[in-house]
Parts: C-alpha cells; sequence; structure tokens
C-alpha cells in the first residue's frame, strides 16, 4: 500500500483535513474524499475543461494537479458559489440565458466565466469567446453561453463589483 | 426567438427548473453516486483491430492490491449470452413492403473468440479503488493472434478479404433496397446526367460526459437496481432481464442526470449488462465510469458512409432521377440495425420533387468500433449527397444553387405530399405540413439577399478573397413510434404526477412537459412533479431517441389526461352537483362554468376519489386518479429546414472563416422557444464540428489515430460563429398538440452547407469538396492541385 499523505486545504470557505495517496489527483480528492461531486470530470487530460476550479482565485484544472499540490490553497467549487440561497451573478445570467444544458461542463464554465470577469469586467463578444474556448460544452453550441456571460458581465458592472466574490 | 401567444405556458421561455441543481453542484450524475461497499471496476481492452485470442492470463491481476474479482470473455461466455438483438426491431408493414436481408451478429459481453476492433473489452477487473482497477488491469497478459484487419467497407466485400463475422463468410451483415418509378430507364433518356461519389466520414457524439454504470443486487428480495447514463432504462430494463435471467419486475433502471447523449448512448452496450452481473456474482455494488480514452475506443462511432450517386436531370435543372448506391462502414457490431442505413435511404429525397428513385444500401462489417446513431442518424449522409447534387446540376446549368432548389422543391400547395416510399415504421411517408420553398427564401433573406451576396463575392474575388455561399435543405422525419408510455396521477395535493418513458440527457424535459401538463391540467408548471428515467415510474417506455420525446410524451400525456379529465369531472359534478358538461378546469381546481368561485379543488377530489371508508366518489366509480396511457403514433412528423452557410476561404492556409450562419426551421407547435432555440445551436455546432474538424481516423491495420481531445477536435467558443435562427410554424395534423421533432434537425445540414460554401468560394478553380471533413490541409492540397 502506498504511504498515504496528510493534506490541509481550504474549500469554499470550509477547511479540511485529510489523507491521501501522492498520485490522487485534485479533482477525484474532492469528489471521492471531500464529496463534493459538482466538480466534474471530462477528460482526465486537461482538455474539456469540465472539472476547473478556483485555485486561490484563479481558474485551474483540476484533473491536471496533484492533491498535494493544494496544500494550504483556498479552492472554490460550483457548490461554493451561490450565497445565502442566492445565486452568484453568473449561476443567474446561466439560469436566464438557458446556458445550460446538460449540466456536465457548468461548474468548469462558471469558474472560467468568473475568473475571466475577473480580469475583464468589460468584455466583447470575441474575448468572451476566447475566454470560453478552455471549456468544451457539447449541448449548447455556446451561443447562450456567450450571451450569459455579457449579460452576467453587465450585471456585475452595475453592481459595481465586477471584482472578487465572496471568498474567490 | 417567436413567442406563442395565449394564456398558458406552452409557447413561453420559461427557464428550466433543472437548473437549480445543476448550476449548485448538486446534480447527480452515475459518476457521483457513492453506495456502501462499492467495488470499482476497469475493463482490459484489445490494442489490436482484429485478431484470435490464444489466451487471457488474470494471475497476476488477480494477485494485485485491492483487487476482488477479475473475469475475462471465455469464462464470462460460459456464464452468461451475448447482447440480445431485440434492439434490432423491424416492424412487419416494414418488412413486407422492403427488400432486405439482415444477418445481425449478436455482441458477447466480453470478446471470448476474436477481438474485431482495438478497445473491445476482454477481460473486467473489480477492486477496492478505481485507481487499484486500473493498476491491476495493466497486469492482464492477453495473447493475440493477429488476423489482417478491414478497414475499407467496398474492400471488405471482396472475395479476398478477411471476414470479421466467420459464420456468415461474408462482411456484408444487411442490404436492402428501397425504389420508385423506373431509375434505369429514367437516367438513360434523363437529358443529363451527373455521377459522383460521396464520402462523409466517420465521427462520434461525444457527450462530455463518458458513459457509466452502476449495479446494485439486494440478494433479500432478488431485485437489481442498474444507474446507467443511458438514454434508454426501458431497454436496458428489457436487454438486463434477458442476460441476468430475472423478471423484468425485479429490475429497476435508472438514468440520473445524464451530461449529454446524442446518440451514442442510445442503446444498450455490453458494459451496461456486464456491471450488474458482477454485482450479484460478487455481492457488492459494482461502479463503472468510463474514462475519455476508452469512449473514443469503445463507445459507438457514427456516420462514415460512402455514396455513389447517379442523378439524371433536365436542361432547366429539374431533377428527373435519383440512384445511389450506398455503404455503411458498420464496424464490428450493428446494435441498432437497420436504423440509420434506412434512415439515410429515405432522407435522400429531401424537399424535392421527382418520379424515379432507387436506393441500395449495404452495411458492411469492419474492425472498428460499432456504428450507431448520432444525432441526425443517417440523415446528415443523406442530405449530403442530395445537396452536393442540387449544386452541381447548378453548375453544369450555370444556374444559381438556391434556384435549382427552387425549381426543385415541393410547392406548400401540393402538401400534405406523398413520396411514394416507405418509412422505417413501415407506413408510406407523407410529409405532412410546411412551406419548403418559403424556408429557403426566408434563409436567403436572413443573409442580405442572394443578389447583394453574389456582388459583394464578385468585389471580393477581384480582390483575391474567395467567399463562398453554401446551402443545405433537409426534412426530417421525428417522432417516431412504435410507442411512448405516460403515468399521469393527481396526488392528494392537487399536484400533477407524471412519469414517462422519456429518458432525458439535458434537453430540459422536465420543463417542457411541465408546461405542457399546465396546460392540460390549468395549473402552473410547478405544480407539476415530473419522473423520467426511471422504470419504477412506468412499466413500459420506449425512450429518449430519435427526435422523438416531445412528440411521442407529449402524445401519451394528452391521452392519459383526457379519461382522467373525465372522472375528475363526475367526482367533482357528484360533489358540486352539477352536470360533468358545465366543468372546467382552472387553478388548480374544477369550476362551474361562468360561476367564479363555485369549485373544487383538485386536492378535495383526489382525496375523494381514494378508495376506503372515508371515499366520496360517485357509486360504481373506480377508486384512485391515475391513468397509465401508451402513445403509438400513426406516424412520423416532417420538421425541415433550410441552411445557409458564409464562409471565406484563406487559400493559403486552407482555413474556412463561417462568416454567417443562418438556420431557418419549422419544428411545428414550440413548447418553449428559449430550449428550441438551444436545441437548434448545439445541434449546427455539432454538425460545423463535422463538417470541419472532427475525425475518428483509423490506419490500415485498423488502429484508431485517436485517443484524446488533442487529436479529436471538439468544436470550442471560438472556432464557433454566432447562429442566426429563423422559425416556422406549421403544426403537425398527427398530434394534439402540434409538435414535431427538433432534437436532430440541426446537426444534419452544417456538412454540406459548409461544403457548397467553399465549393463556391472556390468556383473559379472548378473544385468539388464532396469527402468531409474540410480540413485546411484538404483546401490547400486542392488549390494546389487545381493551379498546378
Amino acid at each position: 500500500m502506498t504511504k498515504l499523505v496528510d493534506i490541509r486545504l481550504t474549500v469554499n470557505g470550509r477547511e479540511y483535513q485529510g489523507q491521501c495517496e501522492p498520485r490522487t489527483l485534485l479533482a477525484d480528492f474532492l469528489r471521492d474524499h471531500l464529496d463534493l461531486t459538482g466538480t466534474h470530470v471530462g477528460c482526465e487530460h486537461g482538455v474539456c475543461g469540465a472539472c476547473t476550479v478556483l485555485f486561490n482565485g484563479e481558474a485551474a484544472r483540476s484533473c491536471l494537479m496533484l492533491a498535494v499540490q493544494a496544500e494550504g490553497a483556498k479552492i472554490t467549487t460550483i457548490e461554493g458559489l451561490a450565497q445565502g440561497g442566492q445565486f452568484h451573478p453568473v449561476q443567474k445570467a446561466f439560469h436566464e440565458n438557458h446556458a445550460l444544458q446538460c449540466g456536465f461542463c457548468t461548474p468548469g464554465m462558471l469558474a472560467a466565466t468568473i475568473d475571466f470577469l475577473n480580469t475583464n469586467a468589460s468584455p466583447n463578444e470575441e474575448e468572451v469567446r476566447e475566454a470560453l474556448s478552455a471549456v468544451l460544452c457539447r449541448c449548447t453550441g455556446y451561443q447562450n453561453i456567450v450571451k450569459a456571460v455579457l449579460a452576467a458581465a453587465a450585471e456585475m458592472r452595475a453592481a459595481g463589483n465586477a471584482g472578487a466574490q465572496a471568498h474567490v | 426567438m417567436s413567442e406563442v401567444k395565449n394564456d398558458g405556458f406552452v409557447g413561453r421561455s420559461i427557464p428550466r427548473k433543472e437548473d437549480q441543481r445543476l448550476l449548485t453542484g448538486k446534480g447527480q450524475f452515475v459518476a457521483d453516486l457513492k453506495l456502501p461497499g462499492m467495488l470499482h471496476a476497469a475493463f482490459v481492452r484489445s490494442q489490436v483491430a482484429h485478431a484470435r485470442i490464444k489466451s487471457i492470463d488474470l494471475s497476476r491481476a488477480l494477485k494485485a492490491p485491492g483487487v476482488v474479482y477479475a473475469i475475462a470473455g471465455p469464462e464470462l461466455a460460459q456464464m452468461l449470452p451475448p447482447v440480445p438483438d431485440t434492439q434490432l426491431s423491424l416492424p412487419r408493414k416494414w418488412t413486407t413492403r422492403v427488400q432486405h436481408k439482415f444477418q445481425n451478429p449478436q455482441q458477447p459481453l466480453l470478446s471470448h473468440d476474436k477481438v474485431r476492433h482495438v478497445g473491445e473489452a476482454v477481460a473486467v477487473i473489480l477492486a477496492e479503488t478505481r485507481y487499484q482497477a486500473e493498476d491491476a488491469a495493466e497486469l492482464v497478459e492477453v495473447d493475440l493472434e493477429p488476423l489482417p484487419a478491414v478497414v475499407d467497407p467496398i474492400a471488405g466485400l471482396t472475395p479476398e478479404s478477411a471476414v470479421l463475422h466467420e459464420q456468415y463468410g461474408t462482411n456484408l451483415i444487411g442490404d436492402f433496397v428501397v425504389e420508385k418509378g423506373d431509375v434505369k430507364k429514367a437516367l438513360a433518356a434523363a437529358p443529363r446526367r451527373i455521377k459522383r461519389r460521396f464520402h462523409h466520414h466517420r465521427y462520434a457524439g461525444i457527450p462530455m460526459e463518458c458513459r457509466g454504470v452502476v449495479g446494485s443486487h439486494d440478494p433479500r428480495t432478488d431485485t437489481m437496481t442498474i444507474w446507467s447514463a443511458c438514454q434508454v432504462v426501458h431497454w436496458l430494463k428489457r436487454e438486463a432481464s434477458t442476460v441476468l435471467n430475472m423478471p423484468e419486475a425485479r429490475i429497476r433502471c435508472v438514468a440520473l442526470d445524464v451530461g449529454g447523449g446524442f446518440g451514442t448512448k442510445g442503446h444498450v452496450y455490453p458494459e451496461d449488462l456486464v456491471i450488474p452481473f458482477l454485482a450479484r456474482a460478487v455481492g457488492r455494488p459494482v461502479k463503472w465510469i468510463e474514462d475519455r480514452f476508452e469512449h473514443f475506443i469503445s463507445a459507438c462511432h457514427s456516420r462514415d458512409q460512402i455514396h455513389d450517386v447517379e442523378a439524371g436531370f433536365d436542361d432547366d435543372g429539374r431533377l428527373i432521377a435519383f440512384s445511389d448506391n450506398f455503404y455503411v462502414d458498420c464496424g464490428a457490431w450493428n446494435p441498432i440495425g437497420s436504423g440509420i442505413a434506412y434512415n439515410t435511404a429515405v432522407h435522400l429525397p429531401g424537399p424535392y420533387k421527382f418520379d424515379h428513385f432507387f436506393v441500395r444500401s449495404r452495411i458492411v462489417s469492419t474492425n472498428k468500433v460499432a456504428n450507431a446513431p448520432y444525432r441526425g442518424a443517417g440523415r446528415p449522409e443523406a442530405t449530403f449527397a442530395m445537396e452536393r447534387i442540387m449544386d452541381m446540376i447548378a453548375a453544369e446549368l450555370g444556374l444559381d444553387p438556391a434556384e435549382v432548389r427552387l425549381r426543385n422543391m415541393i410547392p406548400a400547395a401540393e402538401m400534405p405530399y406523398h413520396l411514394g416510399i416507405p418509412y422505417r415504421d413501415g407506413e408510406m411517408i407523407v410529409y405532412d405540413s410546411g412551406d419548403y420553398p418559403e424556408s429557403l427564401r426566408l434563409a436567403l433573406e436572413a443573409i442580405g439577399g442572394l443578389d447583394a451576396f453574389r456582388k459583394k463575392q464578385r468585389a471580393a474575388r477581384a480582390k483575391g478573397r474567395y467567399l463562398g455561399l453554401g446551402l443545405g435543405c433537409y426534412t426530417e422525419g421525428t417522432g417516431v413510434g412504435p410507442f411512448e408510455s405516460a403515468t399521469v396521477r393527481i396526488d392528494p395535493t392537487g399536484k400533477i404526477y407524471v412519469a414517462g418513458g422519456s429518458c432525458p440527457q439535458g434537453q430540459g424535459m422536465e420543463t417542457i412537459f411541465s408546461q405542457i401538463v399546465a396546460d392540460v391540467w390549468k395549473v402552473e408548471p410547478k405544480d407539476v412533479v415530473m419522473s423520467l428515467a426511471d422504470t419504477s415510474g412506468v412499466a413500459m417506455g420506449f425512450g429518449t431517441i430519435a427526435s422523438r420525446s416531445t412528440v411521442t410524451l407529449s402524445g401519451a400525456i394528452h391521452q392519459a389526461s383526457e379519461p382522467l379529465r373525465q372522472k375528475v369531472f363526475s367526482i367533482a359534478a357528484n360533489m358540486l352537483e352539477c352536470s360533468a358538461g358545465d366543468l372546467e378546469l382552472r387553478n388548480g381546481a374544477v369550476g362551474v362554468v361562468g360561476v367564479p368561485g363555485n369549485e373544487v379543488t383538485l386536492s378535495t377530489i383526489a382525496k375523494a376519489a381514494r378508495p376506503g371508508w372515508d371515499s366520496a366518489r360517485p357509486q360504481g366509480m373506480a377508486a384512485g386518479l391515475e391513468e397509465t396511457a401508451y402513445y403509438e403514433p400513426p406516424t412520423v412528423t416532417w420538421a425541415y429546414a433550410a441552411h445557409a452557410a458564409l464562409v471565406e476561404v484563406d487559400p493559403d492556409l486552407g482555413r474556412v472563416s463561417i462568416d454567417k450562419y443562418v438556420i431557418v426551421h419549422d419544428c411545428g407547435t414550440v413548447i418553449n422557444p428559449m430550449l428550441v432555440d438551444g436545441q437548434i445551436h448545439g445541434g449546427a455546432v455539432q454538425g460545423l464540428g463535422g463538417a470541419l474538424l472532427e475525425e475518428m481516423s483509423y490506419d490500415a491495420d485498423g488502429q484508431i489515430l485517436v485517443g484524446s481531445f488533442m487529436d479529436y477536435l471538439v468544436p470550442g467558443a471560438s472556432d464557433m460563429p454566432h447562429l442566426d435562427l429563423v422559425h416556422m410554424h406549421h403544426p403537425s395534423p398527427l398530434n394534439p398538440f402540434g409538435v414535431k421533432g427538433v432534437g436532430e434537425g440541426s446537426a444534419i445540414a452544417p456538412p454540406v452547407a459548409i461544403a457548397n460554401a467553399v465549393c463556391d468560394a472556390l468556383s473559379h478553380l472548378k473544385l468539388e469538396f464532396n469527402e468531409t471533413p474540410i480540413k485546411p490541409e484538404k483546401v490547400v492540397r486542392a488549390i494546389w492541385n487545381a493551379r498546378r
């Protein structure tokens, strides 16, 4: 049996301590050890982006990272986006604009969008499409996702909080 | 987006019920399921295309850490029959109307005599963790004696070819003919003829969630639960009953949230049956989650047809005769039998009127992953052949491709139109409604007008820039039978419960059927409780394939609701002391027409209908408010569309940029316009992916050359254009709501619209692109060859 290693990290504002094999992927650690199954695994080789989480505030592929590399990190997953039962503006825009169908890529899309809007609060369509190319969606053809991201950007600008959200 | 104005919920863009859980990480996909004591499975798969299995040694794997059980194909074959061939069901009417011969090999649950494609499973390991199962799978020693691989369906029919299924002595596993008129004579007499070969290449659905199965057996009650990421839970129940030798009543199949299907998950796979078998054998729940590499080499691929077409036409560009001999590169197995090929055959005529038609289809086994439906299911291949021919007729006569189409299209005044050949349900095809020429005119209007484009194209070409217009028009049979089921029940709280045989993967069915039920019962969508994709909801069901669920489940809901409403009215009439004829449904209650306030709620009526001491139903009436109906559609409804692509071709880089993409479509009554738009966007981008990027390529030894998203290119957001949609609304006369299917349609036309656009852009070089995908290297090579 491989020796287990200790790991301590903060996910969605809550501190976790656990043990895993050194080879455990961060995605598997989140899903299997912490029961945060909202993060999805679509390819395990870093292309599809469904596993994208916010890692110290920035979008990162949790399938391309070992759990041990997240020691001491602050991670936000899809489970941590809504606050007090209220959708994050990006979640709200996805709902209102029908920007998800099967919902499998959605955790990655939300994380990638939040990271993107943190760096570009007033994007145009081309910039949105470029940013979203980090995550593959097979259902929507991207059109309503683009629309939702533009709508979320507008709403976040209007609310004067285009910057970081909560513990993101 | 056009909204249908009424006071109900049908026709409104209501955001989805499904979103709350999917946007907050509370959805549940099969990979998310954890059961106490659950084991994890990993399959050992063939690395060669065609070989005889000499031996499979599991001894090292069985000693690996965490391994609990392992079994190889030869041993399993002694215990279990192959996947039943009941998935291939040919309607009696069809078999009498169509000349055909099918010999369908039945796929063993694990290979035991030969392997027939790279990726075919030969053994399976169960371990405490997935990591351990994968480690052990690498220790399995498989001794194979390689055989020559069959990679080309036409070469596969020659006497010297290797044969996959030796019991037949041939790789020809399906053959049929459809015809009307006298093609031979008409072609001979036609003033002009064109003869071409087309190849629509191999690509696949590629849902973002791979396949997955969890099986759990309860020894106390001898019951089995199978959770599978699939589109057809009732098929799975039926096949599991046969293979596991259990009554259907002891099997429950559930599809949880499913991360896309697109046809790829539209039939029962060996893994769906092996996993529950293993769960029963070891007495612990077993989970298998396909990884992406496995998906590429074992989940079904699609398309991959070669068409040899000859078309005869007159000097005005009117089509007289169309003949097509086509070959389906079927891969090693044929789970859906005639489905794809027959779809291709009968969708060849499309929106056009001509008298002489002949098609022969040959389905050929090859050493590749099995070919099964993917969004469009044979129609993109048909549309590619016919729509390329339309452009060739135009080129030969110096006419505009749009003009040739308008001359050949069935005029609206001739609807309903009898095509003269049978559909795969065995009924003679009747295009039920619509205006095909108008769809094309609207598409041309939406691109800014044909003349304006041609002018712009000429001006651009003078400056060395190559713009092209590509059209793609098609008709599509949707909502096919045999049936769909619905159970409708009035809950004691007054909520309406509906269980159905449909099985969603992201279409938003909980929302759209809630809208329909809300209108039928005059409640709000939130008052509707939907149960889909679970065989415990309704015993017999069909499932979600073939653009059928909105049509067939709405029909079943209507059919179950009608007698139930009469019963509800009888009880209410008894309580209100009036005639049932004076009653109406309103706001979750039944009331006397024209007398506000004089009403009883559905909740009160449901309680009154209960059996027992406190029942308040009329004397002689059976207790309970529940009806189950099986809607058997008379035949298919006919959706149609016209696509128009404006592209620019970069002659140096071969890149095809899409400047504008217009889709004019008609799916009859629209339940939720926002969701219909979503279906069209998604399908169109899949079609464009097939046209330009995606390809399951194989080498001459049958080795698959893709295994990751680095070499199989799924379109990303920045690869794809904004799509312009135009809606037409000709309700189908065939069903209560006037709906036609919309799930597959938009994936059908993009490959040929793009091919036609690229040919149009390079028309000065007289280039033809008759094969997909149209990748940059092919464009550059074609231009280079033409200029040489």
